[in-house]
């Protein structure tokens, strides 16, 4: 938990260069609060107090990364409190929530602010420059307020945002190394990469989950992201909004994903599909946290269906025992 | 060599051998007391032959069973019958044993040696029954018993089992290095009495040593008889000595669940077992002299000892000079041994090792929830899946756990190795073995 969270500290330090201190702020009161929720409903519940595993201090890290940076400060603390009371402690603690306790705390969230987790985009980089009055405020900043790329083309289509961003090369790499309006932490498809490639190598994730929901979308997009069949921009698709921070981070999660890699890639092809028809035939622009959270009520299904294949197994199937 | 091995999980825990692999077998002083347990392995418990104050031979028969499965037991030592009563016993709490005071005159026995081969395949059979020989590796299944397969079955290959996979003990590297020629001429033992010729010795690749003097001596011995004995190295990596892993390294075959070796036409014989065998033929002594490792960083003086059934624990650790910092005693290797809660236990015909372990090398945190993560999944070699035997269990259903496969399990520790909340997965298993058994 400790090393995913680490992996997640240069995104973080991004988010700081573009959205200004605010977004460190609003990171660090996610995790706060997380860690403080967890452990007063332990102590309630009369478990062991386990904020030691890392686990709510992650829950706090990934829930910031994915609520824009110009929410007003309390707002974490209530999605703390959905994501740590309602999604992890009332379902039995670690290792028995359904959903992601992150992706619930932005869920609730969503449904609680539409206004404030829909809109309080900041544009990159200016932001560095605003006067500091603008971090110290405690309500949304949406003064400034911008669109997300994916707002964007949802509205007005590829070719607003081609404009907005000069050329498609741009758009490429400002998305790529994640210069653009967007959440806090997804918005470097670089750094999560690199984060995520971490993970492989240390082996505590596996490449199934990620390249299953990341090719799923990317041919998704292509198929139906365009006005006509086949013409949509995959890559577009692939680095806007949180599709790669979800497909390395949020489905990877060990409890509310399947484990065998057999269903590691339904799941993950499940994700990456949803998403992308939630994004283009969908009334958000983002689908990313509601098809994940979607899967993973297909999880105790999937670890069902798929089992291990076992090494030299009975020849004939056991009789079943007659009542 | 090629790293012959098995297909599915495994792992590869540290092997700690460097405390006691290079250290030759050595001889213990046999005690001044024997407590010699009548239930020591698989089978019915062994009924005495002898009385109180009775005086008996070293290598005298002093239990048998006769109808039951199960095996002979002799006296370790020359002396006079102390007592017969209940005593302390490293698997079963307590269990009857006979106690013989050892007479401090009584030279040791000695055993001349003689040729097995104008010995008959019936002879050598009864020999191996009646030096009271049984499986050393672990379960103590009576070893004529298995050497007397069902017509029905087709064998055509023994294996050897030398892989030694469990860390820490080396009492069969130490027995292939030293007694490389009565592992090969126990082997030759065994294929006469099983009337075949194909022979194959299983070695994990750590024990290059052990593989090169077995090729060297089977190289010089090829010409003497009509055998195919060869040493085959194996990629290190547990459970490789497990039956059913071992013999798909080595030929391929996979037992079915719930099926013997051979089913598949093989007869697997642990190393020490194959020594033991060759002693009981070759130079009728029976099996009451037992090889065994005794390591682990708590005890002073690690050693691969060659001791007398019945010598108590307590004996063992004063003769090697104590412990310091002991949290936990195993009997047998770390993934498939239990612990042992006190020092007055014997040392039985399948001890293979006791290891006296420090506060570095035992972890006695408690144990966390599930969290997928399905580690234990990828790591068992039976391809079953422990993390949810181990919720079906929690949650009190674990008679509904056959469709995990939970029969197929062999306990052999895997999956509460990788465990990341340290659950201790193999006892979830076996309680969910007697959840089936009770269900029916």
């Amino acid at each position: 938990m400790w090393t995913v969270s680490a992996t997640l500290t240069p995104a973080l330090l991004l988010s700081i260069y573009n959205f200004g201190l605010r977004s460190l702020i609003l990171t660090l009161i996610s995790i706060i609060s997380c860690v403080i929720c967890e452990v007063i409903c332990q102590k309630i519940m009369g478990r062991k107090v386990s904020v030691g595993d890392g686990s709510a201090v992650l829950t706090g890290l990934l829930m910031a990364f994915v609520i824009p940076p110009g929410v007003p400060y309390y707002l974490p603390v209530i999605g703390a409190f959905a994501a740590i009371f309602i999604a992890k402690e009332l379902m039995g603690g670690i290792g028995y929530n359904v959903w992601n306790p992150a992706l619930v705390g932005r869920a609730f969230l969503q449904a609680a602010f539409p206004v404030a987790i829909t809109t309080a985009w900041l544009p990159p980089e200016q932001l560095s420059k605003a006067p500091i009055t603008v971090f110290l405020s405690p309500s949304s900043v949406d003064a400034i307020s911008t669109a997300t790329p994916l707002g964007v083309l949802k509205q007005f289509g590829m070719s607003a945002l081609t404009q907005q961003f000069g050329s498609l090369d741009s758009i490429y790499y400002n998305f790529f190394l994640g210069f653009k309006p967007g959440c806090i932490g997804e918005t470097s498809g670089l750094l999560i990469l690199l984060g995520g490639l971490f993970l492989i190598f240390r082996g505590i994730i596996t490449w199934h989950i990620p390249v299953a929901t990341i090719g799923s979308a990317a041919f998704m997009a292509w198929l139906i992201g365009g006005p006509t069949i086949g013409s949509g921009n995959p890559i577009v698709h692939v680095l806007s909004g949180g599709l790669m921070l979800g497909a390395f981070y949020m489905c990877t999660d060990y409890v509310t994903s399947p484990t065998l890699k057999s269903a590691q890639i339904v799941f993950g092809a499940g994700v990456g599909i949803l998403t992308v028809l939630i994004r283009v035939k969908g009334g958000y622009p983002e689908g990313v946290c509601y098809a994940i959270l979607l899967m993973n009520c297909l999880t105790p299904a999937l670890d069902d269906w798929f089992q291990p294949k076992r090494f030299a197994p009975p020849k004939a199937a056991p009789v079943a025992a007659s009542k | 060599m090629s790293g012959f091995t098995f297909p599915k999980g495994g792992i590869h825990p540290d092997e700690h051998k460097e405390l006691s692999e290079h250290l030759a077998i050595e001889e213990m002083a046999p005690p001044d007391q024997v407590v010699i347990p009548l239930s020591m392995h698989f089978g019915a418990p062994a009924k005495p032959l002898v009385k109180k104050k009775q005086e008996v031979q070293e290598g005298e028969p002093i239990a048998v069973v006769e109808k039951a499965l199960g095996a002979t037991i002799h006296s370790s030592v020359t002396g006079v019958v102390k007592t017969i009563e209940s005593r302390p016993h490293p698997t079963m709490v307590r269990c009857d044993a006979i106690i013989i005071d050892r007479d401090p005159q009584a030279a040791p026995r000695i055993y001349e040696t003689e040729d097995w081969r104008k010995i008959s395949r019936e002879q050598l059979l009864a020999r191996v029954k009646d030096g009271g020989i049984v499986g050393l590796g672990g379960a103590g299944f009576p070893t004529h018993v298995k050497l007397s397969p069902p017509p029905s079955a087709k064998i055509d290959t023994l294996i050897l089992n030398g892989a030694e996979c469990e860390p820490y003990l080396t009492t069969d590297h130490r027995l292939m290095l030293e007694y490389t020629d009565q592992v090969i001429e126990g082997a030759k033992i065994i294929l006469k009495i099983l009337g075949i010729k194909k022979c194959v010795i299983g070695i994990e690749l750590n024990k290059p040593d052990a593989i090169n003097a077995l090729t060297r001596a089977l190289a010089q011995d090829s010409k003497k008889d009509d055998f195919e004995i060869s040493a085959q190295g194996m990629q290190v990596k547990y459970p490789q000595g497990s039956e059913k892993q071992l013999i798909y390294s080595l030929t391929k075959r996979a037992v079915p669940g719930g099926g013997l070796p051979f089913d598949v036409g093989v007869i697997v014989q642990n190393i020490s077992t194959t020594v033991s065998v060759y002693e009981a033929c070759a130079m009728n002594k029976p099996l009451y002299e037992k090889v065994a490792t005794f390591s682990g960083r708590a005890i002073n003086r690690p050693a691969n000892l060659k001791l007398k059934v019945g010598t108590l624990l307590q004996d063992v650790v004063n003769y090697l000079g104590g412990t310091r910092d002991l949290i936990k005693i195993v009997s047998g290797g770390p993934m498939m041994g239990f612990a042992i809660s006190a020092l007055d236990v014997p040392i039985t015909k399948t001890t293979s090792g006791v290891l006296f372990l420090n506060s570095s090398e035992t972890d006695l945190g408690e144990f966390g929830p599930c969290i997928h993560c399905g580690w234990c999944m990828q790591a068992c070699p039976m391809g079953l899946a422990p993390k949810e035997v181990a919720l079906y269990v929690e949650a009190d259903k674990g008679h509904l756990t056959t469709k995990f496969g939970i029969m197929d399990c062999f306990e052999c520790g895997c999956c509460a190795y990788v465990c990341p909340a340290k659950r201790p997965l193999v006892q979830f298993a076996r309680l969910a073995k007697i959840a089936v058994k009770k269900h029916g």
